[in-house]
């Protein structure tokens, strides 16, 4: 009965989601991989693969190690670069009926801006988000997003280059997620996302090497989910832009506790290497969870967290 | 499914029972699970993503390159017990059901007629290429398998490959030639030529073969072994890399392999 069909979409700053499950990126490749086994047009949106100013091969292998209920990767923001992406990915991408968010980073200032400058105008564009947790190469290799002032800075010049909503990915890797939170808001970001990979290794015990090529990667998965959790739920009540909650969510329990704690979307990950369907299936979790629950707007639900 | 504007592999993800899990040799199992949907669809050298067990830990799908297909649905794995993953699925009994995703990777391009392949086998490398030398209708294969020892020999009967020829060598001389199975290999390229090598097996066996057929201008397709997290091409976890020839610096075996013109890689990276 249709009445009973629950309102699912989502305003997400000037963008409405028809529902607020999203593919992650890195995890969802351009969004084609993935479209043998999942109709993109069901999903509140996809953010594809980071992309720089120009491709980039990624890090020496190994790049994935799997750990107790979670993975590290180290792929090194692998992508074809922006020119390629506009040429070979996007025309496909904008036939899609789903928010296409793109995810942008830079190794210093000047490419962030760039960056956002290339994909200026290109239609089928719904959001960028923009990855603060790359080395900034003008300070040390330290990551842009650890330091307020310098977040905000990358903010401001990716507002300044681009004519869509700009949503910032956080990094866990900080004392203080809310501070760096409070200077994009403040530096003007639309929205931001929570949390990326928070750093970890792992060691070969029998070749005491590494076992990344890269020595340390980002962990992902399950593992992380309660951390996740409880950094929206400090950066919802930081901050007035809305959130998106990302961490380890696995199945539609996982992402109503992210709504319930504050997030207005959340992103699934680590989740489609798992269960290729995961994000169908937990919008439809979502769905029959507010039919039970007698919810009839997702937006009733969001946020209401009792103390 | 169908979406305007791509033409997709057919790659399918469903839950196959298991018709059988016995161990073929110590810690060696062949499994047959029924998948028509999988099974009808597989060209050697293709692999699956098995979900091992129900809950978050392990996480992670395992790659296993298919064994075999039978007309009837069913699909061969053969799998050696290396870890936490394998060792699930070995205890996983028969009437159970498995999370199976594939066909997936690019297969072997099979001899054709008339055409004879020389078929070089590590270990679990066998797999693919007892897929590879089943095919109906095709050239003639002749299949060199390598071991440490003689008790980790698999028997080709009982994996039901039984028509293959096969030599055999074993590192400790226990039951065959005494010796590496790309020992046998040079002695086969010593001879008529004209042949296709297929080699799968551990990575130092791998350069070895691409080395000899590289120096000999052999044709020779090898099949990858990965750690992967998607399967599917997108989070690009498998890499491996390129020869300086090629246009990328990294090949995924996921997407562009697992088989790959030996041509193609940089061996001395690996």
């Amino acid at each position: 009965m249709s009445q009973l069909e629950p309102d699912l979409k989502v305003p997400l700053g000037s963008l409405e989601l028809k529902n607020p499950v999203i593919a992650a990126s890195g995890t969802f490749g351009y969004g084609q991989e993935y479209a043998p086994l999942v109709d993109p047009n069901l999903l509140g949106g996809i953010v594809v693969k980071g992309l720089s100013l120009k491709p980039r091969p990624g890090n020496r292998p190994p790049r994935i190690v799997e750990t107790p209920a979670g993975m590290l990767n180290a792929i090194g923001l692998a992508n074809i670069g922006v020119e390629a992406f506009l040429k070979e990915k996007l025309p496909w991408l904008r036939t899609l009926d789903t928010a296409v968010m793109v995810n942008i980073y830079g190794h210093t200032l000047e490419e962030y801006g760039a960056v956002a400058a290339a994909l200026k105008g290109a239609e089928g564009i719904a959001a960028l988000e923009v990855n603060i947790s790359c080395p900034n190469v003008d300070q040390g290799g330290m990551a842009f997003g650890t330091d307020p002032a310098v977040s905000a800075a990358v903010t401001e010049i990716v507002l300044r280059n681009t004519d869509k909503p700009v949503i910032v990915k956080l990094t866990p890797n900080v004392t203080d997620i809310c501070a760096v939170a409070r200077a994009v808001e403040h530096a003007g970001a639309h929205a931001v996302s929570l949390i990326n990979t928070l750093t970890g290794m792992a060691i070969d015990i029998d070749t005491r090497r590494p076992r990344l090529g890269n020595i340390s990667g980002g962990l992902s998965g399950p593992a992380i989910r309660p951390v996740a959790l409880y950094l929206v739920y400090r950066v919802v009540r930081a901050v007035k832009i809305p959130v998106m909650g990302v961490g380890g969510i696995m199945d539609a329990g996982d992402a109503l506790e992210f709504l319930i704690a504050g997030a207005r979307a959340v992103q699934v990950g680590t989740a489609s290497f798992v269960n290729p369907h995961a994000t169908l299936d937990i919008l439809e979790g979502i769905r029959k969870y507010c039919v039970e629950k007698g919810i009839v707007r997702i937006g009733d639900l969001i946020g209401t967290a009792s103390a | 499914m169908q979406i305007k504007g791509l033409r997709f592999m057919t790659i399918v993800e469903h839950r196959a029972e298991i018709l059988s899990n016995d161990e073929v040799a110590p810690d060696t199992f062949l499994m047959r699970l029924r998948s028509p949907e999988i099974a009808t669809r597989a060209a050697p050298g293709q692999f699956v993503m098995v979900r091992v067990g129900h809950g978050r830990d392990p996480l992670l799908r395992r790659p296993f390159s298919i064994c075999g297909s039978r007309n009837e649905g069913t699909l061969l794995l053969l799998y050696r017990v290396v870890g936490k993953g394998t060792r699930i699925l070995a205890e996983t009994g028969t009437g159970r059901h498995l999370s199976l995703m594939g066909p997936l990777g690019h297969g072997f391009r099979a001899p054709g007629k008339g055409q004879s392949g020389l078929l070089v086998a590590g270990g679990m490398g066998l797999a693919p290429l007892v897929f590879l030398a089943g095919l109906p209708g095709e050239g003639r294969c002749t299949l060199l398998t390598g071991y440490r020892t003689a008790t980790e020999i698999i028997s080709l009967e009982r994996i039901g490959a039984k028509e293959l020829e096969v030599s055999i060598a074993t590192e400790d001389g226990s039951a065959g030639h005494k010796g590496l199975v790309t020992e046998l290999l040079e002695d086969e390229l010593a001879g008529t030529g004209g042949e296709t090598v297929y080699t799968c097996g551990p990575m130092p066996m791998l350069r070895k073969v691409a080395a000899l057929c590289l120096e000999r201008g052999v044709d020779c397709q090898v099949s990858l072994e990965s750690v992967m997290a998607c399967g599917l091409g997108a989070c690009q976890g498998c890499a491996v890399k390129a020869a300086p020839k090629e246009d990328r610096t990294y090949l995924h075996v996921c997407r562009d392999g697992p088989v790959f013109k030996a041509s193609a890689i940089d061996w001395g990276a690996q």
